[in-house]
């Protein structure tokens, strides 16, 4: 059976990916900071799909420890989840330069460290698939997003490159962004129903696109015509609207 | 964020500041703050038991813990839902000890509510099988309890709506199961006397419950169909069922689109479909095996069903009566035929003994009825209630968004230690809900609480 590495596996949206590729027989990595909440997702996933689930200890932030991380998988993932990711308050953000650095670090850099090691192995190896979950939010700089959406625009980016990188060995990226997701993150926004999708949706939506192969999807499939819109506002006009 | 909620029945609909939590040490700070909270689960209970200024949705807090399959013992997180429930332990054998009508309502809810099924005769309410919880206190301890251990803290969480604390993890055993069949027995009744005496005569089936027909009158007063049901073992499977004698129902939902104009729901439509319940089943008697997701929850197969109400939303009515207490049940069901305001699903069922300090269960019969809130119904509710006190019986908390507190006084004999275990474990009233403050639970007649009065919302406003 293949085996699936989710990072930052104790969001939401982790959660419900890594039920999605447990009913269809994977195995599973978890890995985050805090193993002590990967505790009973753990006993979870494996009571519910009857795989092989494990926990691993990983801190996004901390770039030197990628390696040895990944070094001591000791089965390798056939396909690899980033899903980490922090989104403060822009107001804060701009107050507070430790938490723009923070937003960066982990939304961009910390992605970047970890999945080039990923990335270098499946190239290696000639297989493998990595999914990255950026945001609409990268599409187009705005003020509400500013920060949040700078580093998930270089994320996704960077995910872009990636493909076109390891395509020649045979590696596949999917870029996933998700718009409105109902999560504890946005609890407390007031999000449109129809544009917001649950994270089984997405965590669906993920599983077929590794599947199919497919090189980015939106959650909802809306989201890809919305940003369509916004992208094609000529700055004169857009850098005038309150968005 | 202040959003707008409400549960099953539609009524009544309140704006809630709505808080929710995926692992324990998220839950401890919510509860730490310095506010008053009730826990929520899946919203299945019928009126303002869940509702409250602030509340904890359980749901995301739904994982499994551990699943001994050699002795059926569950272990879980509150939130979990019995369908997901149902999908991990049915393939492996095993059922859930006592279930309600629906399978959209979770653990912690099961517990809070102590819901019966249509095995309460044999099995009981469901907290008789769990053996034990944590519960999180005001105190922002946990306290592990169970029939043996704090044990006042146990009872009075079971059936306790919520008001001692807020449940973490769960133990409960399962029962074992041969297929996921029901071996399905329907016996039609003509009149009211007839079916209590089937109910008597089916006592030894472990599931019963009967449709009753509230609205006629005359010599088939009170007919109904008695359902009757037995897991089924191998030998009763068909070969196509034989295949995958534990198999899960195929999932098809439909889903009620939109709310119903309230005038659809009148006397007449009422009859017309009680005929046509009443009338399908040809025979006296029917038998047949069916999957377990037909027989146990029919109407979980539509969608928000509640919305066939309309927008003021219905009540749920439900008492249980002692069983020498018939007159009882005549004299009600007389007052709805009268009134007329029968309602589609009128559930009969026998419950049998039990024991406890706060459960809405105990020996006797019990009816429960959809009515959509309109002008008059509370007044019409509130003499049903004299008849049901009258007769030494009692409603069920769950269902209730209206009741008046000297009625739950007067049906409930351990109510006062119950408010004296709620001040032990919860004394600032830390947990309290709409419904616990209208019942004069979590507070004192007429007076403010931390500044909060409750106000119900008019009838006028919800009946256009």
């Amino acid at each position: 059976m293949p085996t699936v590495l989710l990072l930052g596996a104790t969001s939401d949206i982790s959660v419900a990916i890594a039920k999605e590729f447990g009913a269809h027989g994977y195995s599973l990595q978890l890995a985050a900071r805090n193993t002590e909440h990967l505790l009973p997702i753990q006993s979870d996933l494996q009571i519910r799909y009857n795989v092989d689930c494990t926990i691993h200890a990983f801190d996004a932030l901390n770039y030197d420890s990628h390696q040895s991380f990944f070094n001591s998988l000791s089965v390798k993932p056939d396909v690899t989840v980033c899903v980490f990711g922090v989104m403060y308050e822009e107001e804060d953000a701009w107050n507070d330069w430790k938490l723009t650095h923070r937003m960066i670090d982990t939304n961009y850099t910390g992605a970047v460290s970890i999945l080039n090691i990923v990335a270098k192995y499946y190239s290696a190896q000639k297989k493998g698939t990595i999914v990255g979950i950026s945001s609409v939010a990268g599409e187009r700089g705005r003020q509400s997003k500013l920060i949040y959406g700078s580093a998930k625009a270089a994320f996704s980016a960077y995910l872009a490159g990636l493909r076109n990188k390891l395509f020649k060995d045979n590696v596949h990226v999917v870029s996933v962004k998700p718009g409105f997701v109902y999560t504890k993150m946005t609890e407390e926004l007031p999000l449109p129903k129809p544009l917001t999708a649950q994270p089984e949706e997405v965590a669906k939506a993920v599983f077929k696109a590794v599947e199919k192969k497919k090189n980015t999807i939106y959650t909802k499939w809306m989201w890809k015509y919305i940003m369509m819109i916004i992208k094609n506002v000529p700055e004169p006009v857009f850098k005038k609207m309150n968005i | 964020m202040k959003k707008e909620i409400a549960n099953w029945g539609n009524y009544p609909v309140i704006e809630s500041d709505e808080k929710s939590f995926s692992y324990t040490d998220e839950l401890d700070k919510l509860v730490a703050q310095p506010k008053s909270y009730i826990a929520r689960g899946n919203g299945r209970c019928y009126g303002d038991a869940s509702l409250a200024d602030n509340t904890i949705s359980t749901l995301k807090y739904d994982k499994v813990l551990s699943f001994d399959t050699e002795k059926g013992l569950l272990e879980v997180q509150s939130g979990i839902t019995l369908d997901q429930v149902l999908d991990i332990i049915v393939p492996k054998g095993w059922f859930l000890p006592v279930t309600p009508g629906t399978k959209y309502i979770t653990v912690g809810g099961a517990i809070a509510s102590d819901v019966h099924g249509k095995n309460h005769h044999v099995d009981g309410a469901f907290s008789h099988h769990v053996i034990e919880m944590d519960v999180l206190l005001a105190s922002g301890e946990t306290l592990t309890c169970s029939p043996t251990e704090n044990t006042d803290l146990f009872e009075a969480t079971c059936g306790g709506m919520g008001l001692t604390g807020v449940i973490e993890r769960v133990i409960f055993d399962l029962k074992k199961i041969e297929t996921s069949f029901i071996k399905q027995k329907q016996v039609k009744a003509e009149n009211l006397e007839e079916i209590l005496q089937l109910f008597d005569t089916y006592a030894h089936y472990t599931y019963s419950v009967a449709w009753i027909d509230c609205l006629k009158k005359g010599k088939n007063f009170g007919r109904s169909i008695l359902i009757l049901g037995e897991h089924a073992k191998k030998e009763d499977l068909d070969d196509k069922q034989k295949n995958d004698p534990l198999q899960l129902p195929k999932k098809k939902q439909i889903t009620f689109p939109f709310n119903l104009p309230s005038w659809v729901l009148n006397t007449f439509t009422v009859k017309a479909f009680n005929f046509l319940y009443y009338g399908k089943n040809f025979k006296k008697e029917i038998n047949n095996v069916v999957s377990y997701e037909p027989f146990f929850y029919p109407l979980d197969a539509i969608l928000h069903w509640n919305r066939g109400y309309g927008k003021p939303g219905f009540i749920q009515y439900q008492f249980v009566l002692p069983l020498q207490a018939k007159q009882g049940l005549i004299d009600i069901l007389n007052r709805i035929s009268d009134e007329g305001i029968g309602s589609f699903l009128a559930v009969l069922k026998v419950f049998g003994k039990q024991e406890s300090l706060i459960s809405f269960p105990t020996e006797g019969y019990t009816l429960a009825l959809d009515i959509p809130v309109r002008k008059g119904l509370f007044e019409f509710l509130d003499e049903l209630d004299q008849i049901v006190l009258k007769y030494g019986g009692r409603l069920y908390m769950s269902k209730d968004a209206r009741m008046k507190p000297e009625i739950l006084k007067a049906g409930y004999p351990h109510l006062d230690r119950f408010k004296a275990i709620i001040k032990k474990f919860n004394p600032d009233f830390k947990f309290r809900s709409h419904q616990s403050d209208r019942l004069l639970l979590t507070k004192e007649k007429d007076s403010k609480v931390n500044g909060t009065a409750v106000v119900l919302p008019k009838m006028e406003a919800a009946v256009k």
